[in-house]
């Protein structure tokens, strides 16, 4: 008889909004999609009844050694300020600092999740001058590292598997932990900030609503504009790593689809972009940050070309928030379409 | 084991959003004083100084998972305070819906998920109600849980629609929202507000809204609850048993920043409710006091726009990271029911007559979601598509002002200057710092710490039930709290 696989999740230097998100889980929910999965919880902060001296048990326990523990999951940076002592998180009920329960816990993990940016490299609580020292747990920004070191491996023998974003997807976690609880995750799955491949092999540019506008230089000005938004507004759809064009957000969505930019949201630093997150950063009218793998003289020449060739329709409707000028079939202006001449 | 002069720590207390500690003094059967404690600190406040003005918009929004609209909100309009920006009509209702839809959802979710599984615990197991209640609302394997999630996130497509996605959207910006909805997508949003009635009308009621929304009294609540099975009214059928409605008492004013705004006014209407009359909401007689919180010390308190309080643990006198806000010096709280007695809601006047109590700020939360999903209905119709849903006026380099709305929770706040372009100061007051502050200097405990003394103790509890309830009854977010 296989026992269920134990989840435990602690949160720490974070807003909570991976576990909101992750509450917005479709087809099936959360609860059915882990019972699926084989996962029982051992604690979760906000899902869990166990409160207080209880709840404190269960994390020890597992601290401890005592109790098994398949995939530990944590949200939030590490806050290792004041000056290293951890105090800007104190669990609460106890006196020890967040960051010595949470590094107890992830070295009896056999799989450790870091979910969101912020666990993954910092994320926006690192932001500004980081005074208050938040941490991934595996890289402090781009720097290997964190609160475990660049060579923590986990019971299974993995790094930290960052399910980066902010917030996740649900499906980037739920899917992750199938993948665990059915044995076939494994080095291969990851990229080289140890992000899940399964969403991360992709550019946010895949499957956005607006690649017609792309390839034919026709920007947006204003956020609201339906035009592409690397021009002008900070796009970094070409470059950020994730199926967010792919993969609806609740059930039709997109920030793209939001009339805003991506910023780029599951790559360590982005909280600190250098410069304003809607404006594009240019040097002599070319963005600083050119579409993955496109070398900067093809990308000059073919933008120059294709702005020359952009249909009207375009150039219409780039700047406007809703559609001003339709695409529209000649065949039926001609009078293609001749019903008299049709077949027998 | 609770016995005569005790100290119980309780935490970390959890099915709110994020870490609370609650301390409690007791004597062998009540709470005789309390002090609640917010264990962590991130310091948005001090990251945002320096940020171009425009960037609070990415920033403030992630200093909650779960208020993230309300946040991005009151960035929004304190960043308009830079601008003559004019928020089109079309713009307003698309911002409230986005920001109705967040509200709901954690009202729902508070219910659902936070708030009723600790009548699933095992020292109700004999009271007569236990079972079916256990059944349907024990965490996480309860028959509600799962229905819950299905419903919210149904109701979240309203976001994949209109905001792109949830939480932390861009869509709401000084001037309006990028969104804008075509004829198609208005009918398209009106079927998933239709979806969510549907549930809310079926399972968490069992009758209309409109028919929910008018009840009058205390008494004509208890009447319709009696002999009907819908998930409020099986609540209210506990309530009574346990007599919910003398836990969690408060003598406070109440205080609301009007939310949803509609033409010149508000759905729910601003000003401070106290005892029983409304006053106008004097909002430069709001200031915080960090007398027994971890930040230097000042030499006095001279409102959010000023003051900017700096972390150090050194204060001795202090016990948690959030400040205390007052307005004119008072403790004030806020949240649902706050909002329904500032706008004179009948049943809210009955229930709290004589103070807040459990019982009150979830029937509060409910009676909410009955009044605003038929308001959202009017609003998705009201929208002209081809009217503009935002303004573009540029930000000035230099200004300041202030953002304020009504999150799920209560008044939020957000005060900002900038100068060359950039943020040079930003306070958040976020409405769980209300309910849940410390001490003032004057030592007059918060609204939680009020509401928990002489809260019952059973017979050999170790963590008290009761102190559960009378804790989750305000909704707690901790990460707004100190941001």
């Amino acid at each position: 008889m296989t026992r269920p696989v134990r989840l435990l999740w602690l949160q720490s230097g974070g807003c909570g909004g991976c576990t909101l998100s992750l509450l917005g889980a479709q087809g099936p929910d959360l609860v059915s999609a882990l019972e699926l999965a084989g996962v029982e919880i051992v604690w979760h902060p906000s899902l869990s009844a166990a409160s207080g001296r209880e709840a404190r048990a269960r994390i020890e326990a597992v601290a401890s050694g005592d109790e098994p523990l398949d995939i530990f999951c944590l949200e939030g940076s590490v806050m290792t300020g004041p000056d290293g002592t951890g105090l800007f998180h104190r669990m609460a009920g106890t006196d020890e600092a967040m960051m010595r329960v949470i590094e107890r816990v992830a070295l009896r993990a056999d799989y450790v999740l870091a979910v969101g940016s912020c666990a993954a490299f910092g994320g926006i609580t690192a932001a500004g001058g980081n005074e208050v020292g938040a941490v991934g747990l595996a890289y402090d920004g781009r720097q290997a590292g964190g609160l475990l070191g660049p060579d923590f491996r986990s019971g299974k023998g993995l790094p930290v598997i960052n399910i980066a974003g902010c917030p996740i997807h649900p499906d980037w976690f739920t899917q992750t932990v199938q993948q665990i609880a059915a044995g076939v995750f494994d080095e291969r799955d990851i990229d080289e900030w140890q992000r899940p491949l399964a969403y991360t092999g992709h550019l946010v540019h895949h499957g956005c609503a607006r690649n017609e506008f792309y390839e034919f230089k026709a920007s947006a000005e204003n956020l609201c504009d339906m035009g592409c938004m690397m021009e002008h507004l900070g796009c970094k759809g070409t470059q950020a790593r994730a199926d967010c064009n792919i993969r609806a957000w609740n059930g039709s969505g997109s920030c793209l689809d939001g009339n805003y930019p991506c910023i780029n949201c599951t790559a360590p630093g982005f909280e600190e972009p250098g410069h304003e997150f809607t404006q594009t950063p240019k040097i002599s009218g070319i963005p600083v940050g050119l579409p993955t793998d496109m070398p900067k003289a093809w990308f000059v020449a073919l933008a120059s070309l294709s702005k020359a060739a952009t249909p009207a329709r375009l150039k219409d409707n780039a700047a406007r928030d809703r559609m001003v000028t339709l695409p529209r079939d000649k065949a039926r202006d001609a009078g293609g379409a001749k019903p008299g001449k049709g077949k027998q | 084991m609770s016995g005569e002069g005790t100290r119980l720590i309780m935490g970390p207390f959890n099915r709110v959003e994020g870490d609370l500690e609650v301390r409690l003094d007791t004597s062998l059967d009540t709470v005789v004083s309390a002090e609640v404690s917010s264990p962590l600190y991130r310091g948005f406040e001090r990251m945002l100084v320096g940020k171009p003005v425009h960037d609070a918009l990415v920033y403030a929004p992630r200093i909650c998972g779960i208020c993230s609209v309300s946040q991005s909100v009151a960035a929004a309009r304190a960043l308009a305070r830079l601008s003559p920006a004019a928020v089109p009509e079309a713009g307003g209702y698309a911002v409230n819906l986005v920001h109705a839809v967040e509200n709901l959802a954690d009202h729902f979710t508070h219910f659902y998920l936070f708030f009723m599984p600790d009548f699933a615990r095992e020292v109700y197991a004999r009271e007569a109600w236990y079972a079916p209640i256990a059944a349907r609302f024990r965490a996480i394997k309860g028959s509600a849980a799962r229905e819950a999630l299905q419903a919210r996130a149904s109701w979240m497509e309203i976001m994949g629609l209109l905001a792109g996605k949830w939480p932390h959207t861009l869509s709401i910006q000084p001037g309006g929202s990028t969104r804008a909805i075509s004829r198609p997508e208005k009918v398209q949003v009106l079927t998933l507000i239709r979806r969510f009635r549907q549930y809310l009308e079926t399972t968490l009621f069992g009758d209309k809204l409109e028919a929910v929304g008018e009840l009058a009294s205390t008494e004509a609540l208890h009447a319709w609850s009696e002999g009907r099975s819908s998930d409020f009214a099986q609540f209210l059928q506990v309530a009574r048993a346990l007599e919910l409605d003398r836990l969690g008492r408060t003598r406070n004013a109440h205080m609301s920043f009007g939310a949803y705004e509609q033409g010149a006014g508000h759905l729910f209407a601003q000003g401070v409710w106290v005892a029983g009359a409304v006053q106008p909401l004097e909002t430069a007689s709001i200031a915080e006091d960090v007398s027994h919180a971890w930040y230097a010390q000042m030499a006095g308190a001279h409102g959010p726009l000023r003051d900017a309080p700096v972390p150090d643990v050194q204060n001795e006198d202090a016990y948690s990271w959030c400040k205390a806000p007052r307005l004119g010096g008072q403790v004030v709280e806020v949240g649902a029911l706050s909002r329904l007695l500032v706008d004179g809601h009948p049943l809210a006047l009955d229930m709290a007559r004589k103070g807040g109590h459990v019982t009150a700020r979830i029937a509060a939360r409910m009676l909410e979601l009955a009044l605003v999903v038929p308001a959202m209905e009017g609003w998705i119709s009201a929208i002209d598509p081809d009217a503009p849903f935002i303004d573009h006026s540029a930000l000035a380099p230099v200004g300041e002002g202030a953002g304020l709305t009504e999150a799920a929770r209560g008044s939020l706040g957000h005060w900002l200057c900038a100068d060359a372009g950039r943020l040079d100061h930003y306070q958040i007051i976020a409405p769980t710092t209300w309910n849940f502050s410390p001490r003032d200097r004057r030592g007059v405990p918060g609204p939680l710490e009020q509401a928990l003394e002489g809260t019952p103790i059973r017979p050999g509890e170790e963590e008290p039930v009761a102190v559960q309830h009378v804790v989750r009854s305000f909704d707690p977010c901790m990460v707004c709290t100190v941001h």
